[in-house]
C-alpha cells in the first residue's frame, strides 16, 4: 500500500511519519511515534480514552485520520508536565484520588485541560458537561469532577 | 473520615494510625503523566494480529469448516482450528480439581453459545485479519437452544454441554450444593407468618475501559513471553501450560497495571490461543478484544434466580429460612460452579436462624458463559436477602433496622454451615448507620454488642 507522509507538532516537537492511508491518529501516535498516553478503549468514538488536543480543540484520536493532521499542533498528556513540574490538573488528580486503574486518566485530563483553557472558572455543570464524553468505570466520576474544580481554583489563585 | 476506636477497644492493640489518613496511591503519578504501561503499550516488529471467527448461532453442530479463502487473503499468515490446539478441551478450575473439562479453545464439532470462538486468523494487520475472518466458511446445522434456567432444568430440554450430560453441574453433594441445619419444615409450621418470594437478576458486564487482551513474543530460545492484562496470572499460566502441552518454564507471563478488571479478566481465554499463534508462526502476536467483543464475548456476572422462603414470628425472630439459588453458568463452567457454591455458604446472610435449608444449582444454558465479578455468588443473593428482610419487617409491622438487630449474628453463634461466628461487627455497623442516617432505633438495640450476649 502506498504510504502517505504526515507531519505535525506533538507536544512542541516536530514529527514526521509515513503511514498507510486511513491510519487513525491514535494508531499513528501509539504505534508509529511511540506516544502511548492516548488509550484505545473502544476505537469507535464512545469512551474518550483516546482524547487529544488538536489546535486547541478536544478530539478523539481514534476517529481522526492521521493524514488530516498535517501541519496541526497536537497535545497529549505526555507533554503536560513542563520541565518535570506537574500541571495543576495532574496535581489535582493525584490529590483528589481521581485515578484508579488510570486507563481513562490521560483522556480525562485532556478533556479537562480544554475546558479550563476555554472556561477558567467552570461551574460543576460545566465540568460534568466537558467530561461527558469520557467514560470511567472505576471512580464513579465524583473524584474526577472534584479534581477539575480544584485545579480551576488553584489556577485562579495563581493568576490572582 | 472518623475512626471510632471505642469499638472492640479490648481486641485491638495497634494504634491504627494509617486508617482515616489520606495516602497517595503509588501508581497515580504514572497515571496522570500517561507513563503507566499497560500491556498494549508495546509494539514489536513483525507483530501479527489475531481475530476470531465466532459462532452466529446459540447452539449448532458444525458440519464443515472451509478456511481456504481466508488463507489466500493478502496479509494472512496463519489460520488455526480446533485440530491445531494440543489440548483443546479444558476448564479453568481443573487446577483445583473442579472438573470435568467442558470447554473448547476453538469449537470442535459444535458451538454452544452465540459468539463462541471457532477459527483464529492471524494476519499482518488487524484489517487483513478481520477481512480474512469474514471469508472463513462454516457450515452449521442449527440446534434447539435453551436460554432460561427453568427451561434448561426441565426433562427433555436440549442438552447444552455433553461433557456434563445434564444441564446442571454435578457436585459431590449431588445436583446442587446443600446446607441443612435444624428442621426447616418444623420451623415453618411453628412460625406466625411464612413468606416466599422469588428474585431474579440479568447478566451484568464489567465493561472495563481497557478491553481484555495480550501480546505474546517468541523469545527465540523456545520460550514465549506473554504480556497480559489478566487478573489471574498463575491460573492463566498453568492453564496455558495444559492447553498447549508446554512445560511452564517455556512460558513467561508479564502482568502489570490492568485497565479495569472487576473480575472480568480472570478467565483464561486470549492467552493460550495467542501463544499458539506465536508458536506456529514464530512471530509476536497481539490479540485484543474489540469493544464489541468485550461487551458480547467476555464473561458477564451470571444471571441468578433466588427463591427465599422465611418463617417469622410476630416478635421479629426469623425461625426458618429456605433458599433455592440458581446460577446461570451459560454454556460452560468457568468459575460458576464455585460461584453457586459460595452462594450456598453465604446464605442465610448475616443472621442467626435456627432452621435453614439451602440448595444452590449451577445451571447450563446456551448463553454467554458467565464467570467472576466482584462478589460473584453472593452479591445478587445479598440483594435478594435484604429486600426479603424489608418485606418481612413490613409483614410483621416492625421497623426494618430493628428487625435486623433482632436477627443479627453475633460472636459464638453457629452459622448454618456449622462454622462459629467470629469477629462479627454487624451490630456495631448498624448502630453507626442508625446515627449517620438519623434513623433512630430503640435504646436496647444501641446497647447491644456483637460479642456480649443478651439484650
Ligand atoms: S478509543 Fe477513541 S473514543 Fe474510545
Ligand atoms: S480510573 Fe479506571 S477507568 Fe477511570
Amino acid at each position: 500500500m502506498a504510504k502517505v507522509p504526515v507531519q505535525f507538532t506533538l507536544n512542541g516537537a516536530e514529527k514526521a511519519e509515513f503511514i498507510d492511508s486511513g491510519t487513525t491518529l491514535l494508531h499513528a501516535l501509539r504505534d508509529k511515534i511511540g506516544d502511548t498516553s492516548p488509550k484505545g478503549g473502544c476505537h469507535q468514538g464512545t469512551c474518550g480514552a483516546c482524547s487529544v488536543i488538536i489546535d486547541g480543540e478536544l478530539r478523539l484520536s481514534c476517529l481522526t485520520l492521521a493524514e488530516t493532521c498535517n501541519g496541526a499542533t497536537i497535545a497529549t498528556t505526555t507533554g503536560l508536565a513542563e520541565g518535570g513540574v506537574l500541571h495543576p490538573l495532574q496535581c489535582a488528580f493525584l490529590d483528589a484520588f481521581a485515578t484508579q486503574c488510570g486507563f481513562c486518566t490521560p483522556g480525562m485530563i485532556m478533556a479537562a485541560k480544554v475546558l479550563l483553557d476555554q472556561t477558567p472558572n467552570p461551574s460543576r455543570e460545566d465540568v460534568v458537561e466537558a467530561l461527558s464524553g469520557n467514560i470511567c468505570r472505576c471512580t464513579g466520576y465524583e473524584p474526577i469532577i472534584q479534581a477539575v474544580l480544584s485545579a480551576a481554583r488553584s489556577n485562579s489563585q495563581n493568576a490572582a | 473520615m472518623e475512626l471510632r476506636k471505642s469499638y472492640f477497644a479490648d481486641q485491638r492493640k495497634d494504634d491504627l494510625h494509617e486508617i482515616g489518613q489520606p495516602r497517595p496511591r503509588s501508581d497515580s503519578p504514572g497515571h496522570v503523566t500517561g507513563k503507566t504501561a499497560y500491556f498494549a503499550d508495546r509494539n514489536f516488529p513483525g507483530m501479527l494480529h489475531l481475530k476470531m471467527v465466532r459462532s452466529p448461532h446459540h447452539h449448532a453442530r458444525i458440519r464443515s469448516i472451509d478456511t481456504s479463502e481466508a488463507e489466500k487473503h493478502p496479509g494472512v499468515v496463519k489460520v488455526l482450528t480446533a485440530k491445531d490446539v494440543p489440548h483443546n478441551v479444558y476448564t479453568i478450575l481443573i487446577l483445583i480439581q473442579i472438573g470435568p473439562e467442558d470447554e473448547t479453545v476453538l469449537a470442535d464439532g459444535k458451538v454452544r453459545w452465540k459468539g463462541e470462538a471457532v477459527v483464529a486468523v492471524l494476519a499482518e494487520t488487524e484489517r487483513a485479519a478481520q477481512e480474512a475472518a469474514a471469508r472463513v466458511k462454516v457450515d452449521y446445522e442449527v440446534l434447539p437452544a435453551v436460554f432460561d434456567m427453568d427451561e434448561a432444568l426441565k426433562p427433555g430440554a436440549p442438552i447444552v454441554n455433553e461433557y456434563h450430560g445434564r444441564n446442571y453441574y454435578l457436585y459431590d453433594s449431588g445436583e446442587c450444593r446443600k446446607v441443612r441445619f435444624g428442621d426447616v419444615e418444623a420451623g415453618f409450621t411453628g412460625a406466625d407468618h411464612v413468606l416466599e418470594q422469588t428474585y431474579q437478576s440479568s447478566p451484568i458486564e464489567h465493561a472495563p475501559t481497557e478491553t481484555t487482551g495480550c501480546i505474546v513474543a517468541p523469545e527465540g530460545n523456545g520460550r514465549f513471553t506473554c504480556y497480559t492484562n489478566t487478573q489471574a496470572m498463575f491460573f492463566t499460566l498453568d492453564n496455558a501450560s495444559i492447553i498447549l502441552q508446554m512445560p511452564g518454564n517455556k512460558l513467561h507471563f508479564v502482568g502489570g497495571t490492568v485497565g479495569g478488571g472487576f473480575g472480568g479478566k480472570v478467565d483464561v481465554i486470549v492467552e493460550p490461543i495467542a501463544i499458539l499463534g506465536a508458536k506456529t508462526t514464530g512471530r509476536p502476536v497481539c490479540f485484543i478484544y474489540s469493544r464489541e467483543e468485550e461487551m458480547q464475548i467476555s464473561s458477564p456476572r451470571a444471571a441468578e434466580k433466588v427463591v427465599i422462603k422465611d418463617g417469622v414470628m410476630n416478635d421479629g425472630r426469623i425461625v426458618a429460612r429456605k433458599v433455592t439459588g440458581y446460577t446461570d453458568a451459560g454454556a460452560y463452567s468457568r468459575h460458576s460452579p464455585y460461584g453457586a457454591q459460595k452462594g450456598a455458604g453465604h446464605y442465610p446472610g448475616p443472621y442467626t436462624i435456627p432452621n435453614v435449608w439451602i440448595d444452590t444449582y449451577c445451571v447450563y444454558t446456551n448463553r454467554t458463559p458467565s464467570s467472576a465479578m466482584r462478589g460473584f455468588g453472593v452479591t445478587i443473593g445479598d440483594f435478594a436477602l435484604e429486600v426479603q428482610m424489608d418485606k418481612l419487617a413490613r409483614l410483621i409491622g416492625m421497623d426494618p433496622l430493628e428487625f435486623r438487630f433482632i436477627n443479627a449474628y453475633r460472636d459464638g453463634d453457629i452459622k448454618a454451615h456449622r462454622q462459629p461466628t467470629e469477629g462479627a461487627a454487624l451490630i456495631e455497623c448498624m448502630q453507626e448507620a442508625s446515627r449517620a442516617a438519623n434513623w433512630p432505633v430503640a435504646e436496647k438495640f444501641m446497647a447491644m454488642s456483637s460479642y456480649a450476649k443478651g439484650v
